[in-house]
């Protein structure tokens, strides 16, 4: 796992991966460029077809290697290009997130939005946003040892 | 894990020779990102044999660079990192494929939309374009080589809307030999310019240069002409849509129906009682009706809501006498379907005028003599509810008459945009109500926009003709008199923005110019044609510039004013251009389409079938003797979708391979 290199006097820069579909939510940040929006450089936008391609699998990979938040962005639910592909995105994002959080990462750290091909200005405001909300949490600490027991009032 | 699905992967990346090439295209990216930094860094990555920096890459001088050096580097993976892939990935791809090796050996990386233009801040660009070409050259090693699929182009082709710009695409493709959906929701074609006077800057009548149009798409025989109807849905892809178009019941058989309209004369309504639609409910048309007198088709239609008949059962039927023997009134006519296959679509569904009413201070419809511009349309016009005579309501000719610019247009709000035909129309009614009624005209106007072949010289003209401008937005319409010469007048109140004071203007007669807007279904009909809309609701064109009739579904085209305001010059342009690129298309014979498809690695499927209900287009089938899953390549669409799914990582997307994607998301943070 890379490490954070913590620079004196610099405050933290979050490490955002960012899954965008092809055809909603790439587009409105193609939009967000020629419109010259600006926005915080935390992110690093990697493109699928479809949110519904997004394997749960590569969420935790890009947790698993550096990364301190995930942003999911596809087609607003009825506008999928392939129909329904961001509904299976859906699902499967609340169950991952439910998952990441009892493996002890915050909910803010994983977001899931819709954003269409018109909504350039929603890319600025839900990156700057989740850049914002990430940074209070701080750096993703998986090296935290995992209590060997479980605290008392759940242990069955 | 990915290594495991992809057993080439760790011999692809021993072999690859990749080629990095950053561009700076002009200032735009070499402005905000050090290009040359990242070059130099990109040529100390694993792999990379070739790293270059260069001015303009997509330019022939940049294309014949990666050429050159695929030749004598030996490279066989190449990462080019300049604008949204959506814009050039295609232009790159042929070039490797000129330079003989696959062409989707090519990873693109986007640092001008999504980094240079974003950022302001030279060293965190610098670091985000490092992050991005590295994982893109860590990608790019494992990409396989792709064959794109040909499939084989329907030349028939669905054009929806059939105002002005419809007409001249469906015309266009007939006569060039093409068989010719058009699929209009009104009972007739013809749209907003059947319903003007004149048009600008040449005033030569709008009839007399529509309605021949109008006939020939009625006559035509390549031109399936359906009217009162509408598409309902549209499944298949580029070169294979199948379409369903609904037709609305008219009561009347078109095909016995042959004009007449003896049965409007027989109704048993002597008069009218419904709003005319078209004479924006200015004059009255009965249950039966032919929209306009030029309408094509000139078939009547009957209004359900308003005949005697449908809501009673007991009329005495005098059209049904009237009609005789022709037997073409039907009162249980039935709304029926068609689906029919075309290669290509294009959407010309038009505008819709910008409601008056939601500027209260003007007083629209609640003050008789405001009018919107399209009231004044149809009351200037010969063959309008008034036959051309404008009057006001109590007979007499306007003394003086105020134009009201930018109504629904260049304000924050209602709408941004500007409407862009509205000043030339504007000129347009203030020469027509002064030729026709010899009123003082007055154009209160925000900013005079008149570019365009002959506009200039038309407002010239006006200026010469006695019309007068005010700058300035008026705040208020009232009938409240403050002196005995304002008295029975409606009174503007206006900043005069040049004089710098506040006037009251007296007049007899308001013209609200009003802007144009989306139609008010324009989202469910992006929606039915998988099809974008930009901000403010009109149709998204593949590239402003250089893609202004298409869209980013291929073989859906647009054109005219549902793509954003347009005069009828620019309206048949862009139909004209719509109509010549879905000829290429289907003159082309075949389209290839991405070969994003998904398929099975058999020996791991372990047939769970859960991938089968989550493909939308039903392309996975079960295959019950071997107990896996089958991917129907022709079906698939490439969403991805199953490969997400499969508990066992048994499905593979092309392009988009497990393998490919872990790289890219390991190469970004991966600080090496």
């Amino acid at each position: 796992m890379p490490n954070h290199q913590p620079v004196a006097n610099s405050r933290f820069e979050p490490r955002i991966t960012a899954f965008f579909c092809n055809w909603c939510t790439y587009l409105a940040a193609d939009l967000a460029g020629t419109s010259r929006m600006k926005y915080a450089p935390n992110t690093r936008v990697i493109r699928v077809m479809c949110s519904g391609r997004i394997d749960p699998q590569f969420v935790l990979d890009a947790f698993a290697h550096g990364a301190d938040g995930v942003l999911i962005g596809g087609c607003h639910p009825g506008d999928c290009h392939y129909q329904e592909g961001n509904y299976k995105a859906l699902r499967r994002y609340y169950l991952l997130k439910r998952m990441l959080m009892d493996m002890g990462i915050e909910e803010d750290r994983f977001r899931l939005e819709w954003i269409s091909a018109a909504e350039g200005d929603r890319v600025r405001t839900v990156i700057n946003d989740m850049v914002e909300k990430v940074r209070a949490l701080g750096p993703l600490d998986l090296r935290t040892p995992i209590p060997e027991t479980l605290p008392e009032e759940v242990t069955v | 894990m990915p290594e495991a699905a992809n057993p080439a992967a760790a011999e692809n990346r021993e072999a690859a020779r990749v080629g990095v090439y950053v561009c700076h295209c002009g200032t735009n990216i070499a402005g905000t990102v050090d290009v040359k930094s990242v070059a130099e860094y990109a040529a100390g990555l694993p792999n990379v044999v070739v790293s270059r920096e260069y001015k303009y890459m997509c330019s022939d001088p940049g294309q014949a660079l990666i050429q050159q050096d695929i030749k004598e580097h030996k490279l066989n993976r190449i990462v080019v990192a300049s604008c949204s892939p959506l814009l050039h990935e295609p232009t790159f791809r042929r070039v490797l494929d000129r330079a003989g090796i696959n062409a989707f050996f090519l990873q693109f990386v986007n640092i001008r939309e999504h980094v240079s233009w974003v950022h302001t801040d030279k060293e965190a660009s610098t670091a985000k374009t490092r992050d991005l070409v590295r994982a893109a050259v860590r990608r790019v090693c494992l990409h396989k080589p792709l064959q794109k699929r040909q499939v084989p182009i329907d030349p028939r082709v669905l054009v929806v809307g059939g105002g002005i710009a419809g007409i001249h695409a469906a015309l266009t493709m007939a006569e060039a030999g093409k068989e010719v959906f058009l699929v209009e929701r009104e009972p007739t074609i013809g749209g907003h310019m059947a319903m003007f006077d004149k048009t600008f800057p040449t005033l030569d009548c709008a009839a007399c240069i529509l309605t021949p149009k109008m006939t020939s798409v009625g006559s035509h025989p390549r031109i399936k002409l359906w009217t009162y109807s509408e598409v309902v849905s549209v499944d298949g892809y580029v070169g294979n849509y199948k379409v369903t178009v609904k037709h609305k019941p008219r009561y009347v058989i078109d095909d016995l129906c042959i004009g007449c309209q003896e049965c409007i004369a027989a109704c048993v309504y002597k008069d009218g009682k419904t709003p005319d639609e078209f004479n924006q409910g200015l004059s009255k048309r009965k249950p039966v009706y032919l929209p306009f007198p030029q309408a094509v088709p000139q078939k009547v239609v009957i209004d359900p809501e308003a005949c005697i008949e449908f809501k009673s059962g007991k009329c005495k039927k005098t059209c049904v006498e009237a009609c005789g023997d022709r037997h073409a009134i039907d009162f249980k006519q039935k709304e029926t379907f068609d689906e029919i296959e075309v290669g290509t679509i294009i959407l010309a569904t038009g505008f819709k005028t910008f409601d008056a009413k939601r500027y209260p201070d003007y007083g629209y419809g609640r003050y008789p003599e405001v009018y919107t511009s399209l009231e004044i349309e149809r009351l200037i016009n010969a063959s309008g509810p008034t036959g051309g005579e404008l009057t006001l309501k109590n007979g007499k000719k306007p003394q003086s008459t105020a134009i009201i610019h930018c109504v629904g247009s260049r304000d924050h709000n209602t709408n941004r945009w500007c409407s862009k035909v509205c000043c030339m129309y504007s000129l347009k009614l203030a020469h027509l109500v002064r030729e026709r009624t010899g009123a003082e005209v007055f154009n209160f106007y925000l900013d005079m926009r008149t570019p365009g072949k002959g506009y200039e010289e038309f407002y010239d003209r006006l200026l010469d003709e006695g019309v007068h401008f005010v700058r300035g937005l008026v705040f208020e319409i009232s009938d409240f008199a403050a002196h005995p010469s304002e008295e029975g007048k409606l009174v503007l109140r206006v900043e005069d923005t040049l004089g710098g004071f506040v006037r009251r203007v007296p007049v007899d007669m308001v013209i609200l110019s009003v802007g144009m807007e989306p139609q008010a279904d324009a989202q469910d009909v992006r929606r039915l044609f998988n099809i974008s809309c930009a901000t403010e609701g009109w149709f998204l064109e593949r590239h402003p510039k250089l893609a202004p009739v298409s869209t980013f579904t291929e073989g859906v085209y647009i054109a005219g004013a549902c793509q954003g305001p347009k005069d009828i010059p620019e309206s048949v342009a862009q139909a004209g251009a719509a109509a010549a690129a879905a000829l290429a298309l289907i003159d082309a014979k075949t389209v290839e389409l991405e070969p994003y498809t998904a398929s099975i690695y058999e020996d791991e499927c372990c047939g769970c079938k859960t991938c089968v209900p989550l493909c939308p287009y039903g392309a996975i089938s079960f295959v019950a003797e071997k107990k896996k899953a089958a991917v129907n390549e022709v079906l698939c669409k490439g969403c991805g979708t199953c490969v997400a799914g499969c508990p066992s990582g048994s499905i593979t997307q092309n392009f988009f391979d497990d393998a490919e994607i872990f790289e890219e998301i390991e190469g970004v943070w991966s600080h090496a």
